[in-house]
């Protein structure tokens, strides 16, 4: 067993690296066959070894591999129990299917080895990061999926935009990790240990309420950070410069949403502080709400994802934080399915536009794409919210549970609910100017169905998106029974009486509907083309936050350094040194004028000197 | 302790027999000179290999391979040297990158014999200075090696090599001077004391110093060693020498002299004066992270790759020197690990810089531009070795920040945390600098037909790789080797002046700034 | 010095200690004016050298009045270097005469700041 759990990630790394040193040589398609089938693999193995959990209420166990950095307690450790299994199972899940796509996808890339080198590393360090038994293989897997996400974003680094947006990227990411590095910092100050048992099961006796408080928004900036919170989100839509396959697994599906099971893993440490839990619940409806409104105004198709990530991330963000971890994490796995999906399905239309982006030049594909249409209803509806697909299950669960909390929780309801309304106008919005309407096609684009490598994964995503949602219904709580062994130290918070959850599944569902219904009218009854002007392009520029950013700390951080190293350094604490150096010339020039060659002279003032000092002796030595 | 054999006498006279071999080889055979410096590079790092095998790690704390021969008794001046687990990675780390620097001054034209003799000599003086428990001895192996880094500089540099190279020089020779003053009181303290004189660091481990007089030793041998860590603001000749210098001597002046400032801090300032270490740690540690800082935001700007990797290094010393005055274990252990980390990752950095500077000829960053796709494998070991650098986990650099972060955290928080934003800067310049030298379009045609590494380069890179590697996944024998050492020290701080080295669990030494302790 | 004054003999044909210094003190200062005075490099040499016998003399002089041998070792110490001194100085002025074809120093200012 022990040994399965090592192979689900062994695997994945043994496949990045056969491919990082023999990549070339492979080549296509055979590098992409490599790494589908070690994902594939640990996508087996972990069923096979998440099968016990099934029954409920087995804990499972850690994996010691060996002692890492011991006297931090950090060891190489991992820790397989339901969570750890749940995320397992979508990594890799999803993970496969992504594989897959994209032995299509990338088909003819001189870089076909390489890529695929980069999401075998991927793999390994998200399952790091969901499978380590301690903070410090978290942080591990925190900055690995940076990296790949680095290199995966650049993959095009001929491209200037793209290797830019890779660096933006892991900046910002590194802005958030300052805040997780801190609370590590306090975390070990108080614990001792980094270790999630000594910490979660002391954390109540140990803490006080500020350091926790301190702890856990610390580590909300870290979250925040790599699942494009407010205010570091900046960095996603950027990272849509990355191959589409990429955007699905890594920005969608899940490198993204390891905020979100990093504050679930931690449930413990925000169980003792109230401020910390509606923080975070207030950061995830801001932000859905927020990214919702930008998605409304983009024109790249796959910008609209982006932003509908942030927004959907959002979601989890406003579940954990009010302690409804289930919910959170449920949301996470459906969200994994439907996002994937569309955005594997946006990557086809792409496919089929030979690499157009805009929607302004897409239009009536209905025809054209059957399959990723078809797929792609799917998800649109369930990301809508409208049941019984995956969606709605769980933005219920956590729009209930917030709900349930009362006081100020319900104003945070309410937003959500709006950005519900507005999730399906953006979304209805993208799929009807995408496939409905007159074409707009450039000159010589002939839209074709996508290779079957790449409809295969389409098809079983969107069977994942339409019953996925059924794992955790109100009536058969599956998913919950099945992680209660992971939160059982956390007292979440619990969904409301039967009654009223029909009420509030009503007005979500209601929101959803007015959505769809309002893009109808707009797009297809009026077909309303994509707007310009005026507001529009605000919205387009995402309220020009990046330009607002780049005036207010990158412009000025960087003139600062100037001033350091070209102002302060050079001039003044180097010129101080060789001031110094200059003194002692100067000196020397002068004192050098008493050389003045003439021997005799010497003479003299040796004389001199040895009369000085017997005058002096006489002086002061009272004479003979 | 294992044998009479006095290998550590091997060990630090061998680079200089080598220097002899190397000196008495016919000036008609010049391209004999480099592969048999090389070869003769290597049986230093036989017998380094050798020691690390036998060193005993459960005895880590203890000198180990202890040798004493006295060479002026009256004064208590001899041979006495041996190795603990903190000197054991250096002199490892030393003995390493030697062979590897040598093999990287193919491109050295001008007086090669005399270039290789400078490297071996210089290596004989860094070893010495690691194994050295005899403060003069210590003293003239640190003075040994700056001649042959002055000539290094000034005869195989840059453009404007005599201008740093003589800089180097004096502000060196002038913490050097104060150093010896230092020294020099102190062996007449103990004489005082005692009736004889003695320069034996052991011996000198026993005087009772008081307040005053820890303070002015400490100020006399800290002059020295900040300067050559480089400490800010004594951090100026570091840039102009760095960039100005050859490659090899980029590498070594990165890799392994600037540890001797580190080095002198940890073996001599904390064990001999600890009242003043626990005076002086917080405004050593605050000029740490004014270095980590400020390095790393100079660092940003530098239109020069080399400067720009020297001013990392002003950033990453920094990091060793808080972690050294946090005066915790973690912090002190972190400190340790972190020479050899930034040893082999900064020094790896200068010889890739070397290598595009052998083939274009510029260190400007503009010139550069889209060597991504000219030379991918060239690329993809500097993306490595910077991303080792920026301290990405699972690769070496992030061990040492990781302990000395959370090491000082227990010590100063406000400070630490403060240092964790230079983790945030690193990712800025390194990344900063990658984006505008390889990627995007080749817009200069003299960068278009550049070779990628060819296997010489690939042989000197490889090793290196390996060990970052190594010491970021399993890092447990290295620690395992510097814990008892570290522990050694700490516990005499302790017991000589009471103070406390601060342990976790302390939660109400929270900063104000992050809230109520009410439970 | 108070004890070698007392020590004087009442003997008036001892040489007394103190003529020994009188006389020291007498060679010193020609030499010394010598040296100054003289623009000649030999010349200023072997006033250089008259001076150094004269501390020589001082030395033997006060080593006999209090019987001790320090002193008269200092003296072997001072005639080895002014012998070494010698050496040097003459070759170097032997060296410059060849080449400026004078020895007066007031010419050799070629070393002034």
């Amino acid at each position: 067993m022990d040994f399965l759990i090592f192979l689900i990630v062994a695997l994945p790394l043994a496949g990045f690296l056969e491919l990082l040193f023999f990549g070339k040589r492979i080549g296509e398609p055979g590098a992409g066959y490599v790494a589908s089938a070690t994902v594939g693999i640990s996508f087996v193995l972990a069923l096979i070894a998440g099968f016990d959990f099934l029954q409920g209420g087995e804990h499972g166990r850690t994996v010691e591999l060996f002692a890492w950095i011991p006297s931090l307690g950090l060891n190489a450790t991992f820790l397989w129990d339901p969570l750890s299994a749940m995320m397992t199972l979508v990594v890799t899940g999803v993970g496969a299917l992504i594989h897959i796509y994209s032995i299509g996808y990338m088909h003819g890339d001189p870089g076909f080895g390489r890529f695929f080198t980069y999401m075998n590393l991927f793999i390994t360090s998200m399952l790091l990061l969901v499978l380590g038994a301690n903070f410090g293989i978290l942080f591990v897997g925190w900055e690995l999926v940076g990296l790949s996400s680095y290199l995966l974003i650049s993959f095009w680094f001929e491209k200037p935009s793209a290797a830019a947006a890779g660096k933006k990227a892991f900046v910002v990411n590194r802005i958030g990790d300052f805040g997780f590095l801190i609370a590590l910092m306090l975390i070990f100050n108080s614990f001792g240990s980094l270790d999630y048992g000594s910490v979660f099961e002391g954390a109540e006796a140990t803490l006080t309420a500020g350091t926790a408080t301190a702890i856990a928004l610390l580590l909300l900036v870290g979250a925040a950070g790599k699942s494009a919170q407010l205010p570091l989100y900046v960095w996603l839509p950027d990272a849509m410069e990355g191959p589409t396959p990429v955007s699905a697994l890594i920005h969608a599906a899940t490198m993204v949403t390891a905020g979100v099971y990093m504050v679930a893993r931690t449930g413990a440490l925000f169980e003792l502080s109230s401020v910390a839990g509606a923080v975070v619940t207030t950061v995830g409806a801001l932000t859905a709400f927020y990214a919702a409104t930008i998605a409304i105004g983009q024109r790249d198709i796959k910008r609209v994802l982006a932003y509908s990530t942030i927004s959907q991330l959002g979601y989890m963000f406003m579940g954990v934080g009010a302690l409804a971890l289930v919910g959170g994490v449920f949301h996470l796995v459906t969200h994994a399915f439907f996002k994937a999906l569309l955005f594997l399905g946006a990557g086809s239309v792409i496919h089929a536009m030979a690499g157009e982006q805009d929607m302004g030049k897409m239009g009536g594909l209905r025809k054209k794409v059957p399959v990723t249409f078809a797929t792609m209803v799917i998800a649109w509806i369930a990301i809508s919210g409208i049941p019984p697909f995956a969606g709605f299950w769980s933005k219920d669960e956590i729009l209930a549970s917030v709900f349930n909390r009362g006081g100020g929780y319900i104003v945070l309801w309410a937003v959500g609910i709006v950005t519900a309304g507005l999730t399906a106008f953006y979304m209805s919005r993208m799929m009807f100017l995408t496939f409905w309407g007159e074409p707009r096609w450039d000159d010589g684009v002939v839209p074709h169905e996508s290779p079957r490598s790449m409809t295969v994964p389409l098809l079983a995503l969107a069977g994942l998106s339409a019953v996925g949602g059924l794992i955790n219904t109100p009536w058969r709580p599956a998913l919950e029974h099945f992680l209660e062994p992971s939160f059982e130290l956390v007292d979440q918070t619990h969904l409301p009486e039967a009654g009223v959850q029909v009420a509030l599944a009503a007005v979500s569902i209601a929101a959803g509907v007015i959505g769809l219904l309002v893009a109808y009218r707009r797009y297809v009854s009026r077909a309303t083309q994509l707007e310009e002007g005026g507001r529009w392009d605000t919205l387009l520029a995402g309220y020009h936050v990046d330009d607002l950013y780049g005036r207010t700390i990158v412009a000025p951080g960087k003139a600062a350094a100037d001033v350091m190293a070209f102002t302060a350094d050079a001039k003044l604490v180097d010129g101080a040194v060789n001031g110094m150096g200059g003194l002692v010339n100067w000196a020397g020039r002068i004192l050098s004028k008493l050389q003045t060659g003439m021997v005799r002279s010497y003479g003299l003032g040796i004389l001199g000197g040895v009369v000085g000092v017997v005058v002096w002796l006489l002086v002061a030595g009272g004479g003979f | 302790m294992h044998s009479t054999f006095p290998v550590i006498a091997l060990l630090v006279l061998l680079p200089t027999v080598g220097a002899v071999v190397v000196g008495l080889l016919p000036k008609s055979r010049r391209e004999l000179v480099l592969p048999i410096a090389t070869a003769l590079s290597t049986l230093p790092l036989a017998v380094a290999l050798y020691i690390l095998w036998e060193f005993s790690a459960t005895d880590g704390a203890a000198f180990q391979f202890t040798e004493s021969v006295s060479w002026y008794e009256p004064w208590g001046i001899g041979w006495n040297v041996g190795i603990d687990g903190i000197s054991l990675l250096l002199i490892t780390l030393t003995a390493i990158l030697f062979p590897l620097s040598i093999l990287a001054s193919t491109s050295v034209v001008k007086d090669v014999k005399l270039f290789m003799v400078s490297m071996l000599l210089l290596e004989t003086g860094l070893l010495g200075v690691f194994v050295s428990l005899d403060l003069l001895l210590f003293f003239v192996f640190f003075e040994m090696t700056l001649v042959p880094m002055y000539l290094l500089i000034g005869i195989w540099g840059s453009e404007n090599r005599v201008y740093a190279a003589i800089k180097f020089f004096l502000y060196t020779a002038l913490g050097s001077a104060l150093l010896l003053t230092g020294i020099v009181a102190l062996a007449v303290m103990y004489g005082n004391e005692t009736g004889t004189i003695s320069f034996a660091f052991q011996d000198l481990l026993g005087l009772e110093l008081s307040a005053n007089a820890q303070l002015w030793l400490f100020l006399g041998f800290g002059a020295a060693f900040a300067i050559k860590v480089p400490l800010f603001p004594f951090h100026t000749w570091l840039p102009d020498a760095h960039t100005e210098a050859p490659t090899a001597g980029s590498v070594i002046l990165a890799g392994v002299l600037l540890k001797l400032g580190t080095y002198g801090f940890v073996r001599f300032n904390l064990t001999l004066f600890p009242e003043a270490t626990v005076r002086l740690a917080p405004w050593l540690a605050g000029l740490a992270v004014v270095g980590i800082i400020y390095g790393a935001a100079v660092a940003i700007v530098q239109p020069d790759v080399k400067r720009l990797v020297a001013y990392s290094s002003v950033s990453h010393l920094g990091f060793i020197v808080l972690g050294t005055f946090a005066l915790t274990s973690q912090g002190l252990q972190g400190g340790v690990i972190q020479m050899v980390n930034h040893g082999l990752t900064t020094g790896a950095l200068f010889l890739l810089v070397g290598m595009i500077y052998e083939r274009r000829h510029t260190r400007q960053i503009s010139d550069y531009g889209g060597l991504a796709g000219v030379m991918p494998l060239f690329a993809g070991v500097f993306l490595f070795m910077a991303f080792a650098s920026i301290g990405l986990p699972g690769l070496n650099g992030f061990i040492g920040e990781f302990k000395i972060l959370l090491g000082s955290y227990l010590a100063f928080p406000v400070m630490a945390i403060l240092a964790a934003s230079g983790v945030v800067l690193a990712a800025i310049y390194l990344l900063w600098a990658y984006e505008r030298m390889f990627t995007g379009p080749v817009t200069n045609a003299a960068n278009a037909g550049l070779k990628d590494l060819n296997a010489r380069e690939l042989t000197i890179l490889v090793p290196i790789a390996l060990l970052v590697v190594l010491l970021g996944i399993y890092p447990k024998p290295a620690l395992d080797r510097i814990e008892p050492a570290v522990e050694n020290i700490i516990e005499r701080i302790e017991e000589a002046t009471g103070h406390e080295s601060p342990e976790f669990g302390r939660i109400d030494d929270l900063p104000a700034a992050t809230g109520e302790n009410s439970p | 010095m108070i004890p070698l004054l007392a020590q004087a003999s009442t003997d008036g044909l001892t040489v007394e200690p103190h003529w020994y210094m009188a006389l020291a003190a007498v060679l010193f200062a020609i030499g010394a004016a010598g040296l100054l005075l003289r623009r000649n490099a030999l010349v200023m040499f072997m006033s250089i050298e008259l001076m150094l016998n004269a501390v020589n003399l001082t030395f033997v002089a006060v080593d006999s009045g209090l019987g001790s041998l320090e002193g008269q070792i200092s003296v072997l110490f001072v005639m080895v270097v002014a012998a070494a001194e010698v050496t040097v100085g003459l070759a170097i002025i032997v060296a410059v005469f060849r080449k400026r074809a004078t020895a007066s120093v007031d010419e050799l200012a070629g070393m002034r700041g």
